[in-house]
């Protein structure tokens, strides 16, 4: 009979056990019977020779090996009947305790689909990113195409894929509708190792100037536009101009930064950008080849990078090359936020766990007298340990597993709620991982708040707490509590800081001007026509057209053209001089460049501080001009007056540029981010001076922006129908408010000073009981002691100076070594959030009084009922 | 008659147990009769010990039990040797061997001239 079959048949087990020891005991007997002695007499006999039946049983028991999970079992019973006599604290502990597991696995469950699990392609480990590398840039993502191609053909340990951003407008199949877009190298799939759902990956021959255009689209297009038609070989589709034939269907997921809906070979563009070698547009990733390791491809980089550097001065001077894990480069962005979220709420189970041991050893206490009882007649001091471990153990797990639950249900909400793109976010699920570290940590947490009321089994001085009555013993008792409530404290406090910071951090962040009037103001991209893109002044008349018509929609006040808009992803840093003798590669001082039209300053509201902003009369063939914002007149001239001055820029053609007016400065890279970026200054150039060639290439990054004068997404489907042109193919896209933008660009900071608002809140509540309920447990134990202190002659004043003097005690102490582990938290969060500061007394100066002021209250009723203590009634009941 | 019995030495039971049973299946009364006789009631069997080193044996899978009819035509539990439990059986039996001959060994000793 197998181990857990005898434990499950305990019952026929023990009738058995009774029936062969009856067997015995009958045939004695008989045996004494027939050698002529009396029934009484055999009977007896043969009693006393089988001993104790009970002993006996008892041995026979042991002798299964099932011993320990029967008591285990008895125990999880027993402290399931005790937990039922006092439902209160088992429902308050389970709360506390699936908030706590369930917050945790939510955070887990993220952290490890996000950033433990490996990438779902094969071999992942084997895949790296490349990053280029300048003394004075520091580390960037963008190779140039002529570049990546060289480096392709010298690394011979790696296989290298390259893509870019890409965006464009199928005019058919369908509806005309803008798609994001990737340029991808042929062999991106095949260095993935993923194979395309249907139809096949780009050739070799395919990713070159002058071949037939070919393309590869979404999963989610392939449904919408192709209803999932398999047969692809004939299927085409019109894009910006072009009729591309159809090859392959993406895989379902499939990404690139981002969801795309069409793949075209990267080799087959024909943009200038793709000849520049200064043009770092392209990403670049590969997958080390079979034995090749990452030390021989850095090698082989750096090799490859020194060959660019001496060939290529001009450009590529001083490049160095990294790499780095892919997937370590895809949540870069994320990863300190998730951490920080999972040890915040860490710290929650913390309290919560240090909470309920308080609890418990509170009530291990008050068993002292119960349990040494029990070790008196003969239960060993290991079978009374593991009783009280049982007892939290099954604590742990039942909350663990309402825990677990809540999790399963509660983190796709959570992650929807997720501010901006959560990468990989359509991965997280709950998998074996999740499970076993939910139910690990509700163990660890039953062990937890088990293991010091066990230790604390009495054994040595058996004698003395039988004696003692229960009562002798408390005198020790806060003491054993103290390390728990200040741990709790100081816990509390490094969360409330954490919390008072991103708050505080919030308000100044929000508070801060913007640099332009948000109000009213409507930025959306647009794609024009394709039939006009190869005739510059076509485009140039197009654009005309579109501005002209944008004003006549009722409610538009003004209308420019812009190639960034402050606050929203995309933007052109360009190197400037002042002076026209061209300076060492990279020397040169960065600007912020956008390139607009004369109502932008309208539009946006942007103050003119000095000089002119831009007329129509700035065209091509006029004067260059330029305006820029105050950071970059302080920065190149100084005090001296910048308008009138000259300034000059390898990437707009080395013509001098003649800076016509001054205007404030634009938080371009949100509220929260600016004052971190390294590149602050701005400069502001006309579209309309942008050269005939660029035209192009222009026209497919510029975006409309409008100020209205009503609610600005009432003027959206006007304005579509105004602007889709002759054709009827151009269409507004991206379309967001400037107030959208500018909330979006504190939703981290909101979406974390939320929840760390709400943790330090859980964590003040669950402290404050800790306290309230040590000191009310430890005065009721001293009911007696002050009763004799009162019959003796202290005052209502004495007795609530002894124990509130006892619980500031301990708050202080808590809140002594919370300071230390906030100052620790406060430089993570400076490091993690940008616009947060690590000296920020205040907060320090405000939790600390909050937290004070908690512990005093809690401490305050205790003390207060002991006052009230009446001294006859306290003696007599000794 | 006086009581010439022997007490039983630490962990000889099993051992005696196993052999008892190396025949044929039998229960545990006759296994503390059959021993008592064989060694000529020397060997007194501790039967509050019997049972539970009984249980431990068929544990530890040196036994495997069964409920039969005795010739008296009642239930009772017979213990029979399996074959993990005779090559312990040939253990034991080795080692105890030994230990008895060592054990005699030392026990003739000269006694230093009495004889």
């Amino acid at each position: 009979m197998s181990w857990w079959s005898r434990l499950l048949r305990r019952a026929r087990m023990e009738e058995q056990l009774e029936k062969e020891l009856q067997f015995h005991l009958d045939e004695h007997e008989r045996a004494l019977l027939d050698r002529g002695q009396s029934t009484e007499e055999a009977r007896r006999k043969a009693r006393i020779a089988l001993g104790g039946p009970e002993q006996v049983k008892e041995q026979c028991r042991d002798a299964r090996g099932t011993r320990w999970m029967e008591e285990l079992l008895q125990d999880a019973r027993h402290a399931l009947r005790t937990f039922r006599q006092k439902p209160g604290f088992l429902i308050v502990t389970l709360l506390i305790l699936t908030l706590g597991i369930g917050g945790t696995t939510v955070m887990f469950a993220v952290v490890n689909s996000v950033l433990l699990r490996p990438l779902a392609f094969p071999q992942p480990d084997r895949l790296i990113t490349l990053h280029g590398f300048m003394k004075d840039l520091g580390e960037f993502w963008g190779f140039s195409y002529p570049d990546f191609t060289d480096v392709s053909q010298e690394a011979k340990s790696l296989k290298i894929a390259g893509w870019a951003y890409s965006s464009g407008t199928i005019t058919a199949p369908g509806n005309p509708e803008h798609v994001e877009a990737r340029q991808i190298s042929a062999d991106l799939f095949s260095v993935l190792r993923i194979a395309p759902e249907y139809g096949r990956s780009f050739r070799t021959t395919e990713d070159r100037l002058g071949a037939a255009p070919v393309a590869i689209i979404s999963y989610d297009l392939w449904r919408r536009r192709f209803a999932s038609d398999r047969g692809l070989s004939s299927a085409s589709l019109d894009f910006d101009g072009r009729t591309y034939e159809v090859v392959g269907v993406a895989p379902p997921n499939f990404q690139l930064s981002g969801e795309a809906d069409l793949y075209t070979p990267l080799g087959q563009s024909s943009d200038t950008r793709m000849r520049n070698r200064e043009a770092r547009f392209l990403q670049v990733f590969a997958r080390l080849e079979p034995k090749a390791s990452v030390q021989q491809a850095q090698a082989e980089l750096t090799l490859a990078a020194h060959g660019l550097a001496e060939e290529y001065p001009k450009s590529d001077a001083g490049l160095g090359m990294r790499i780095h894990p892919l997937l370590e480069e895809l949540v870069s962005d994320v990863s300190g936020t998730l951490w920080l979220l999972l040890a915040a709420i860490g710290v929650v189970l913390l309290i919560a766990c240090v909470n309920i041991a308080s609890l418990f050893l509170t009530r291990a206490i008050s068993r002292e007298r119960e349990l040494a009882m029990r070790a008196a007649i003969g239960a060993s001091r290991g079978r009374l340990v593991r009783q009280c471990i049982t007892e939290s153990a099954v604590l742990g797990l039942c909350g663990g597993l309402l825990g677990v639950a809540a999790a399963v249900v509660s983190v796709h909400p959570f992650v929807s709620l997720w501010p901006g793109a959560l990468p990989r976010a359509e991965q997280i699920h709950i998998d074996a991982r999740v499970l076993c570290f939910g139910v690990g940590v509700s163990v660890l947490c039953g062990l937890l708040f088990g293991l010091t009321p066990a230790l604390r089994v009495p054994m040595q001085s058996l004698e003395e707490a039988l004696r003692a009555g229960g009562r002798g013993v408390s005198g020790n008792s806060s003491r054993v509590q103290s390390p728990f409530v200040i741990a709790e404290i100081a816990l509390a406090f490094v969360l409330l800081v954490s919390a008072g910071m991103l708050g505080r951090t919030l308000v100044r962040l929000s508070a801060l001007n913007p640099g332009f009037d948000a109000h009213n103001v409507l930025a959306a991209r647009f794609a024009l026509s394709p039939k006009v893109l190869d005739n510059p002044a076509q485009i140039r008349s197009a654009w005309r057209d579109v501005l002209d018509r944008a004003r006549r929609v009722p409610d538009v006040e003004f209308a420019a053209l812009a190639d960034t808009i402050p606050m929203r992803e995309g933007e052109d840093v360009l190197p400037y001089r002042t002076q026209a003798s061209p300076l060492p590669p990279n020397e040169e001082p960065l600007a912020l460049a956008s390139s607009v039209s004369p109502d932008y300053l309208k539009v946006m509201g942007i103050p003119l501080l000095a000089g002119r902003f831009f007329t129509d009369g700035d065209r091509e063939g006029s004067q260059r001009v330029i305006v820029v914002d105050q950071n970059f007149a302080q920065h190149a001239f100084g005090d001296r007056d910048a308008v009138g001055q000259t300034i000059w820029s390898s990437a707009m053609g080395n013509a001098p540029l003649q800076i016509i007016g001054v205007v404030g400065h634009v938080r371009h890279w949100g509220l929260a981010g600016d004052e971190q970026s390294s590149v602050r200054a701005e400069m502001y150039y006309p579209f309309a001076q942008v050269p005939d060639r660029l035209l192009h290439f222009f026209s497919s990054v510029m975006s409309i922006t409008f100020r209205t004068r009503s609610s600005p997404l009432s003027i959206v489907q006007p304005l579509q129908r105004e602007l889709r042109g002759t054709a009827g193919d151009q269409t507004l896209y991206e379309v967001r408010t400037m107030e959208e933008l500018v909330r979006a660009s504190l939703a981290r900071q909101r979406f974390l000073s939320l929840l760390f608002g709400i943790f330090a809140g859980m964590a003040l509540l669950l402290a404050t009981i800790g306290v309230y309920g040590v000191l009310a447990y430890v005065t009721g134990q001293r009911t007696s002691e002050i009763g004799v202190r009162m019959a003796l002659g202290a005052n209502v004043r004495n007795i609530m100076r002894l124990v509130l003097s006892q619980g500031l005690k301990m708050t202080f102490a808590g809140l002594m070594l919370g300071i230390l582990g906030a100052s620790a938290a406060a430089r993570a969060l400076q490091h993690l959030v940008p616009g947060t500061h690590a000296a920020d007394g205040v907060s320090f100066a405000i939790m600390a009084p909050v937290l004070f002021i908690a512990a005093f209250l809690a401490s305050f009723f205790p003390a207060r009922r002991a006052s009230k203590v009446d001294p006859v009634k306290a003696l007599r009941e000794e | 008659m006086p009581e010439l019995k022997s007490d039983l030495p630490q962990g000889t039971l099993d051992l005696l147990i196993l052999k008892a049973t190396a025949v044929e299946p039998v229960h545990g009364y006759a296994i503390a009769q059959r021993l008592e006789q064989v060694s000529r009631g020397i060997v007194k069997v501790p039967e509050g010990s019997l049972y539970p080193a009984l249980h431990r044996l068929e544990n530890r899978g040196y036994l495997a039990a069964d409920w039969k009819k005795t010739e008296t035509g009642r239930e009772a539990k017979f213990y029979k040797l399996t074959r993990k439990g005779r090559k312990q059986l040939e253990t034991e039996r080795a080692s105890w061997q030994r230990l008895s001959e060592a054990v005699a060994l030392i026990l003739q000793m000269a006694d230093g001239g009495t004889r």
